[in-house]
């Protein structure tokens, strides 16, 4: 690309306002292995505000899984402070106050489609009544109305990531957290996907952080993209998406000339950082 | 489906045409070998195919029929295999039972604690490397030891907990690995939901696990049914198809149909078993795909 455009100055934190869905402050983790220590987050500073999308690109192995495996309390940090909505993570993820997916869609192949939808409503409780109608619902929002009894390998892997992400939408969440959620998908799929995407999380007006490989996806999907360096893994820029409100971007969106020059801002924000162009697919 | 019922059928076809091959070879080694068996250098190279040592598959078939001892009102060979056969499979089922309930729970034990399975495995494999014959004697002296109240120890219980002896270890072996496949996805997915051990366990584990663990149980009949066996012959057991074989085999020389009748008996009590577990698996065929590609 030698497109000329400016480069968007690093953005400042958002000011922390009590209704911010993801707050962290000088996250840091460390995983001990045999061959010693591995820092795979050092100083990490983050906001997500309530409703809004944030992309977390970068090379492999920077810690965009990671730092969302924190909020998710799937892991725990080694230092810093990490808040969901003012809560612990722990707290958020006892309180069902996030849903989540990942690359690989992770159903169960022994429960239908509905059944599927339904397991975190069940896990927690809800009466069967109300699964089925809220399963329906969802399934009809990503577009698998008809596909309620069948099992999940009938299904191609954009359908049964589609379930997944229905899955993850089951409680409502007012927060999602997606680990490259599109990554195992073809283009044509893929860039139908995150046209869903961004019709859904309009509707349910849910904050989300979503990992990424793919410039074009981060650009498309995000209000922020945030732009990240391996070894250690901390943040190195953070760059805002010109593009129109995320409610009305399409498929023509793609053919934008603002958002070429986005991508192209995303990409020199990587480029910028010694090592950040590894690894990083310019799908 | 009828998909499914096709596949069934076939099967049930080249099952019994593996059978009437295997008499045709049987009888095809008795036309074309020698009586006296075939030797090399003064070694045996193949057996003796005499009607001593290799009845025809008609006779033993014939022999069948026939009554078992020439006492009046004798019960026909035939007959005496259903009894025994159907003694042996009450035992080997008591025993797979219990091996089954076993290997179950050493299995989620083994799931829950990382340290349980590094004790306890060693000693699962252990377990099956001690010889069934040395533990038989063993295991019919403690048993004849045991009296709580009204309950006494029969010998034919000997015979299901060295049954059950051999049944646990590849349903043990199945489940563990069948509790440990969820992918990370899966049990990350639970951990997000705040789903406890045992409710990951009921509802993704278990169900997950259905896979292995039924091969597992068909295996642990076959090996229920063998234990039984070995069990009937090591210990004396009256009334089974060990005890069966080994007076069958007394009249090897002047009878020669009947100890192959006892053998008969003996591999149509394991098809039997294994189709029984057949029938669990058909019940928990829901759970038996394939994990999903995704």
């Amino acid at each position: 690309m030698t497109v000329p455009t400016p480069t968007p100055a690093p953005v400042a934190p958002v000011t922390t306002h009590p209704a911010a869905a993801v707050v962290a402050r000088g996250v840091g983790k460390t995983f001990r292995t045999r061959s010693g220590e591995v820092v795979a987050l050092e100083g990490v500073d983050l906001t997500v505000a309530a409703g809004e999308f944030v992309s977390l690109i970068g090379p492999s192995g920077c810690g965009k899984s990671t730092l969302l495996r924190l909020v998710a309390d799937l892991d725990e940090p080694t230092s810093g402070e990490l808040t969901v909505f003012g809560k612990p993570p722990r707290v958020a993820r006892e309180g069902q106050d996030y849903g989540i997916a990942f690359q690989q869609a992770g159903l169960l192949p022994w429960r239908t489609v509905r059944a599927n939808v339904e397991l975190p409503l069940e896990l927690h409780g809800v009466g069967r009544r109300q699964r089925a109608a809220r399963a329906t619902e969802l399934l009809e929002m990503v577009g698998l109305g008809d596909f309620a009894g069948h099992l999940p390998g009938q299904l191609s892997g954009g359908m049964q990531q589609r379930v997944a992400i229905a899955r993850s939408l089951a409680e409502r969440p007012s927060l999602l957290l997606m680990d490259e959620p599109f990554g195992a998908l073809d283009e044509m799929t893929r860039e139908r996907m995150q046209t869903e995407l961004v019709r859904i999380c309009a509707e349910s007006g849910a904050a989300v952080l979503f990992v990424t490989h793919s410039i074009p996806e981060a650009v498309f999907l995000s209000h922020r993209v945030v732009v990240m360096s391996a070894r250690p893994g901390r943040i190195s820029q953070v760059v805002p998406i010109s593009l129109a409100a995320t409610a009305s971007r399409t498929d023509g969106t793609r053919e934008d000339s603002a958002f070429f020059a986005d991508v192209t801002a995303v990409r020199e924000a990587l480029h910028g950082g010694a090592t950040a162009a590894r690894g990083v697919d310019l799908r | 489906m009828t998909g499914g019922r096709y596949r069934a059928l076939r099967a049930t076809a080249y099952g019994i045409a593996a059978l009437l091959l295997f008499c045709l070879v049987w009888e095809l080694v008795k036309a074309v070998v020698p009586a006296a068996g075939v030797h090399v250098l003064g070694a045996s190279v193949l057996p003796r195919t005499d009607d001593h040592a290799m009845p025809h598959v008609w006779d033993v078939v014939a022999r069948m029929g026939r009554s078992e001892t020439s006492a009046r009102g004798a019960d026909s060979v035939l007959v005496a295999m259903g009894k025994a056969g159907w003694f042996t499979l009450r035992v080997a089922l008591a025993g797979w039972l219990v091996g089954v309930v076993a290997g179950m729970a050493l299995a989620v034990l083994m799931a829950r604690r990382r340290l349980a399975e590094a004790a306890v495995l060693p000693w699962v494999v252990l377990s099956q490397t001690v010889p069934l014959i040395a533990l038989a004697p063993l295991v019919v002296g403690w048993g004849g030891r045991i009296h709580l109240g009204a309950f006494e120890w029969q010998r034919w219980m000997s015979v299901a907990a060295i049954a059950s002896y051999l049944a646990f270890f590849p349903v043990a072996v199945g489940a563990l690995r069948g509790l440990q496949s969820p992918t990370p996805a899966q049990t990350d997915l639970f951990r997000a939901q705040a789903a406890g051990w045992w409710r990951t366990l009921v509802s993704l584990r278990l169900p997950a696990s259905v896979p292995y663990v039924v091969p597992a149980l068909r295996l642990g009949a076959a090996t229920a049914v063998v234990g039984a066996i070995v069990a009937e012959v090591s210990t004396g057991a009256p009334g089974g198809i060990g005890r069966l074989i080994i007076s069958y085999a007394q009249s090897a020389s002047g009878d020669p149909g009947k100890p192959w009748a006892a053998i008969v008996a003996a591999a149509a009590l394991g098809l039997v078993a294994a189709g029984l577990v057949g029938l669990v698996g058909l019940l928990l065929r829901r759970y038996r795909y394939a994990e999903v590609s995704s």
